[in-house]
């Protein structure tokens, strides 16, 4: 039952716990590239766990447990079934499920799958090659395993968020869970590396991902020049992430122009660029010889971008990134939201329309890529409170009607 | 194709990387879980090889810590694939691999005759992944890892408070990251699927695409209500501002205060946090806190209806700005944390691979250098497999694996 077939992983079938971005993230893209994503929710907290569930910003008009957009989007073309994990009958449900799954994958905090009886250890007892993904901030070992993480924290902790930012001010981090995002694609990433690894040796495996770590892979050139060369990011003008350390290139940052938070990025690669840039502004500081070379734009780099801010600051952001663009210049518009989804052709192929049982038709985000023979799908929205409870339930593990309305009454599934 | 070892994920297999800031991270992260990754270096070798930072401050081909981080377990090979020999050890190699991954200017492998056109055929279970600015189809306009994020969406949501300030790029190369992040997991995807077809296909990853489909909410509120999210210091960008989450301790480190106390049990516990550290005479928050106890838990609904509710939580608010007053942040993360309150220090990526939870867990990975014998800590495994571990080792010389080439012909 998965959303097409003739996809890269359609004979993939994944018994997913994963919630927020981070999680469901990683198990949107499995689902994409074909696989059959089962996503087991918690009937008593009518799925709460996942706190992306059921809050705004909302789909359409809809309002509502099915209505939240952010958890549409993460979990759009999964199945969605309810297990109830405090009844013994779901756990046996869950153990019968686990066996005919390829990968179990779960962001709860560390432990709570070996409190409910399915860490890696019992779910080999299950099946013995079963693939087992944890996710969760700070891993499954060490002095901080049972400290608390979302994406903020994990930036903050890994390095992500002091990387980001301009001198004398306070860090300005990244504005959204970047790591939730980048957290799931390394999930995905995992998952896939080990079924991989299963489908040629018939060895399953588990894969322990803290998401500070992945995030701790991010900055490596920063890290080195601390470990190799014992120069600490920590010093005077640093970080000031709009430049570029390397390669050393200026100038390079971001620049007024104008309107309203109207911004401008370019990067001048070498001297040659320089020069273009330089005949395109034709104010006679700009043609002056001490600019005409790297070293000497990088000493006076401060005055060299109050020069430029003066001048970009009359300019109209999107001519002038075309005008630089043509000339061999890299710049671009800080474009938003609404420019780049609505008015950037080249972004058009991303949004997908999915359909949602409940909430109807709405865009969602699809995946950056083409694959020329198993094209990625996406046409599913998220999947309401167990809405194929029935599929999974009675035509994948054999349950009778009568049997899935006595476990529903009574409140197991 | 040589014979798989069991302790290796990608062992066994071939991959060809056109040396690139843009793809680097992608070989790596193959090359790192036992792919053999052959980067592919012109004969004056990559220029991110004259990028610095240098060890020790020495500008050479064999320096570069960009070279280093971005090239471990990968082997070199220089090939001027504008000669014909070099043009005819290429297909050789090319005809030997499983996947490629290629990040060149539009057109000038095909230029070359030396594109997916011409290998797809040949190779038909070769993968070729090329990581453009926006499709194979599209143009190719002069662009950095600055004009990427600036045009696909991440800076709009990065910055200050203060609109006055420009937005802001992210640390560290995001947008290749990004683009490579993407391209490693269909990589996969499509070895799975070639395990059972027998076939090979082009994977086509966009880098503006990849920034577009990492903004979170900026993307999310436009689809979802058309409403567009302004930039806050250290925050979400939402469409609304929001209280700060972000204080500077007592050593000057900044701190993210992560999720605000809400419950009784949060409040009890900085209180008596408070007491033993003999504050409780210059915390003014102090005696509000004690109000908490007639709260299991404040969500929007008490703070919307019960004006109460919202003193006690700005009284946690400002009983963790003040323990910051006072404490270090390592003493105020750590003291949190353990008292069940989600928080972060805000550390250098440096300050992170030396705290002790990460080198328990064994994340700072020691490479050798043999030239200089001496050891270097990298940042290690982002993720750890039971079964097949990641291993590194040092990124190659110029030209260290030609002999490669030899053995093809």
């Amino acid at each position: 039952m998965t959303d097409q077939t003739s996809q890269a992983l359609n004979k993939i079938r994944i018994c997913d716990f994963t919630g927020q971005l981070a999680g469901a993230g990683a198990t949107k893209i499995l689902a994409a590239f074909g696989a059959e994503v089962i996503r087991v929710e918690d009937p008593v907290q009518r799925g709460k766990w996942d706190i992306l569930r059921g809050v705004p910003p909302w789909v359409g008009d809809a309002r509502g447990l099915e209505a939240g957009g952010a958890f549409n989007n993460h979990n759009a073309g999964k199945l969605g079934v309810t297990l109830n994990l405090r009844d013994a009958r779901a756990k046996e449900l869950l153990r019968e499920l686990v066996a005919v799954s390829d990968a179990v994958t779960e962001n709860f905090a560390a432990g709570v799958m070996d409190r409910l009886g399915f860490g890696y250890e019992d779910l080999r007892q299950i099946r013995e090659d079963i693939v087992y993904v944890s996710n969760n901030g700070f891993g499954a070992t060490g002095p901080y395993t049972a400290f608390k993480s979302w994406g903020p924290i994990a930036q903050a902790v890994s390095g992500l968020t002091y990387t980001s930012g301009l001198p004398d001010l306070p860090p300005a981090g990244w504005g959204y869970s970047f790591m939730d995002h980048t957290g799931g694609y390394y999930m995905a990433t995992a998952v896939l590396m080990a079924l991989l690894h299963r489908r040629r040796t018939g060895e399953g495996q588990w894969v322990d991902l803290a998401c500070i770590e992945a995030a701790g892979t991010l900055n490596g050139v920063a890290t080195l020049e601390a470990t190799v060369n014992q120069r600490p990011m920590r010093r005077q003008g640093m970080p000031n992430s709009n430049r570029s350390q390397s390669p050393r290139m200026a100038p390079h940052g971001i620049w007024p122009t104008k309107g309203h938070d109207n911004w401008i990025a370019i990067a001048v690669r070498d001297d040659q660029e320089w020069k273009v840039l330089s005949e395109i502004i034709g104010e006679t500081w700009s043609g002056e010889d001490r600019w005409a070379h790297l070293e000497t734009r990088l000493d006076d780099e401060d005055e060299l971008e109050d020069l430029l801010r003066t001048w970009t600051v009359n300019q109209n952001r999107q001519e002038l990134a075309q005008e630089l663009v043509d000339a061999g210049v890299p710049a671009a518009p800080v474009l938003k939201p609404q420019e780049r989804i609505e008015s950037d052709p080249r972004t058009s192929e991303l949004w997908v329309t999915v359909d949602h049982t409940e909430v109807g038709q709405s865009k969602v985000e699809g995946l950056p890529v083409r694959m020329s023979e198993t094209p990625w799908s996406v046409t599913r929205g998220a999947a309401c409170l167990g809405e194929h409870n029935q599929y999974v339930f009675g035509e994948l593990l054999g349950l009778g009607n009568a049997e899935i309305e006595t476990l529903t009454e009574e409140g197991v599934i | 194709m040589t014979a798989t070892s069991p302790t290796s994920v990608l062992s066994g297999y071939r991959v060809i990387e056109l040396a690139s800031e843009r793809c680097a991270l992608a070989g790596k992260l193959m090359a790192d879980m036992g792919a053999e990754v052959i980067v592919v270096e012109p004969p004056e070798g990559c220029k991110t090889r004259s990028w610095e930072p240098f060890a020790d401050d020495v500008a050479d081909l064999e320096n570069s810590l960009h070279w280093w981080h971005y090239n471990t377990s990968k082997k070199s090979v220089a090939l001027d694939l504008e000669t014909d020999s070099g043009a005819r050890q290429f297909r050789s190699l090319i005809m030997t691999a499983d996947v490629v991954i290629e990040a060149e200017p539009l057109g000038r492998l095909e230029a070359l005759a030396l594109g997916w056109e011409q290998f797809g055929e040949l190779n038909s279970q070769l993968i070729w992944t090329s990581i453009t600015h926006h499709g194979r189809d599209g143009s190719d306009p002069p662009a950095t890892d600055l004009t990427l994020l600036a045009e696909g969406g991440p800076a709009w949501s990065c910055g200050y408070d203060d609109h006055e300030i420009p937005p802001v790029r992210g640390g560290g190369n995001q947008a290749f990251h990004t683009a490579c992040h993407y391209a490693v997991p269909s990589i996969l995807a499509a070895l799975m699927w070639r395990e059972d077809s027998g076939k090979g296909q082009l994977i086509d990853v966009s880098l503006l695409n990849s920034s577009n489909a990492t903004t979170e909410f900026a993307t999310l509120w436009w689809l979802n209500g058309e409403r567009q999210v302004e930039r806050q210091t250290g925050r979400h960008a939402l469409p609304t501002m929001t209280e700060w989450t972000q204080i500077q301790c007592a050593d000057g480190r900044w701190f993210n205060t992560g999720v605000p106390p809400r419950n009784k049990r949060e409040f009890q516990a900085l209180r008596s946090w408070i007491e033993e550290l003999d504050l409780t005479d210059e915390c003014s928050a102090y005696e509000i806190l004690k109000l908490g106890d007639q709260f299991e838990r404040i969500g929007l609904l008490e703070l919307d209806e019960d004006p109460l509710a919202g003193e006690v939580f700005q009284a946690g608010r400002d009983a963790i700005e003040f323990l910051g007053q006072h404490l270090k942040a390592y003493d105020l993360f750590v003291g949190l944390q353990q008292r069940g309150m989600a928080c972060g220090i805000v550390y250098s990526p440096d300050e992170m691979i030396v705290d002790p939870h990460f080198v328990e867990r064994g994340f700072p990975e020691e490479v050798f250098y043999e030239s200089r014998n001496a050891t270097h800590i990298h940042p290690g495994a982002p993720y750890r497999f039971s079964k097949t571990p990641w291993s590194t080792i040092r990124a190659p010389r110029l030209g260290e694996h030609q002999a490669l080439l030899e053995d093809l012909a």
